[in-house]
């Protein structure tokens, strides 16, 4: 191995990278790992409380509404706000979510939503998600109730606990040059047992924990990457119709008839999402149809599809961007929703294990910080090790 | 006194269990049923050993 990685004055600094960085992010590791176990059987919490709304049985294959009908039920109730986003069920295709708020451009915070049969019109229920013990977990983990900075905040904490993880691989090697893969000592003295513990559930759980901190991550610039993509796109969009934009009027071209032409430009798709002018998910004068295939890769790599309200005609957009590919990507990565019930339990026990982990690295730190205060100094176990006295 | 590791040696495990890991988290994303399948039982992988190390075989050696 090279003095880059383990000389003892190299291990000194990778020791003190592994300290620092772990230090700084631990704590919020830890309420990320504790509010995440909720957040992943999300699904599953909102069954068992019977909040979860449920399309009425009814004769099968019944003709659905145009996507019209679908916003005008949901506004019946909401006269005051204009529609946002029509979400339609993924596990239940006859239901639309309709997300509504008093502007298009809002941070979407206080948004109301109404659930629609679309097979009749009917008002199946307006779920609230700002309330609640979900709610809080999830403000919780994604941007402790402050925003974008919140959300940026933990996404710089993330990437401290990446470099806590790959510092820690690089100093794994130093501890292990006399033990046996796994070995756990647990007679010699709690320190050794604590010690061999984080390595060891440190190591075995490394890619998942690496996986989950670096699509956290990219979750966190999730704002950002769509921004900086409506930019790409309008930039395209001007560049392609000379015509100012602006003139676009919403209305005189039905919904539905827009997600028609969009899905006729994308045969053998469906749609997942209507995004109205405006929202974060189109462009300021258009709308976008978000279409999806039918295999877990294309459900999740959405096919956006900007349409012109006063015309009705779908535009030549750029494909999508690598990074937006990224950030689709990261979603389910991260949430652990793409595999069934197994793979969230598999989720919830990796994650418990990174709590050990996390927990054992403060103990084994708390250990050595308490010794270094006593005094006669204790030798620093990272440069002990190099130093072959193991 | 043990003899002392070689980083090759020391890593011959932890790049199997990265690269099920790996495997594990694709598996699911690329189809359904039996990939899903197969990304339940690579996933188990580390969740078993760190099972394994922390109970089974320290108890043995008590």
């Amino acid at each position: 191995m090279s003095a880059f990685l383990s000389s003892p004055l190299a291990l000194r600094r990778w020791g003190w990278l592994h300290k620092w960085s772990s230090l700084v992010c631990t704590l919020f590791m830890l309420l990320l790992c504790l509010t995440g176990l909720p957040l992943v059987f999300y699904h599953e919490i909102d069954h068992a409380l019977g909040k979860h709304i449920e399309a009425p049985r009814m004769a099968a294959d019944l003709p659905h509404l145009p996507a019209d009908e679908i916003v005008r039920a949901a506004r019946g109730h909401h006269a005051h706000l204009v529609p946002l986003y029509l979400f339609r069920e993924e596990d239940d295709p006859d239901l639309w979510v309709v997300k509504m708020d008093t502007r298009p451009d809002t941070d979407e915070t206080k948004a109301r939503f109404s659930v629609i049969d679309a097979r009749n019109g009917s008002v199946l229920g307006e779920p609230r998600f700002d309330e609640g013990f979900m709610h809080l977990m999830y403000r919780l983990h994604v941007d402790l109730f402050a925003g974008l900075a919140g959300r940026l905040f933990l996404g710089f904490m993330g990437l401290l606990l990446v470099l806590s993880l790959l510092s820690g691989v690089v100093l794994y090697a130093p501890f292990m040059r006399r033990l046996d893969f796994g070995e756990v000592r647990r007679r010699r003295s709690g320190r050794l047992w604590w010690l061999d513990m984080h390595n060891m559930l440190g190591i075995v759980t490394l890619t998942w924990a690496l996986v989950i901190g670096a699509t956290g991550v990219i979750n966190t610039w999730a704002d950002v990457i769509l921004k900086v993509w409506q930019a790409e796109q309008i930039a395209a969009l001007k560049v392609a119709a000379p015509a100012p934009l602006a003139s676009a009027r919403v209305g005189q071209v039905s919904i539905q008839s827009m997600v028609n032409a969009a899905l006729r430009s994308e045969p053998g798709m469906a749609v997942a999402t209507i995004a109205f002018p405006g929202t974060l998910l189109s462009s300021p004068s258009h709308f976008a149809v978000f279409l999806h295939g039918d295999t877990p890769l294309t459900s999740r790599l959405l096919k956006a599809v900007l349409v012109d309200p006063a015309s009705g005609q779908v535009m030549e957009t750029p494909p999508r961007p690598w990074y937006v590919s990224a950030l689709l990507l990261s979603q389910p990565l991260h949430f652990g929703d793409y595999g069934g019930l197994p793979l969230k339990v598999l989720w919830a026990l990796l994650d418990l294990i990174t709590v050990v982990v996390l927990w054992s690295g403060l103990v084994l730190w708390w250990r050595k910080h308490r010794a270094a205060g006593s005094p006669k100094h204790a030798p620093d176990a990272v440069a002990d090790v190099a130093g072959g006295r193991a | 006194m043990r003899t002392v590791r070689s980083v090759a040696a020391i890593f011959r495990w932890p790049l199997l269990i990265a690269l099920l890991t790996l495997a594990g988290l694709l598996a699911a994303l690329v189809g359904d049923d039996a990939w899903d399948a197969v990304s339940w039982a690579l996933l188990s992988v580390p969740v078993a050993l760190c099972g394994y190390f922390s109970f089974v075989r320290g108890r043995r050696q008590d």
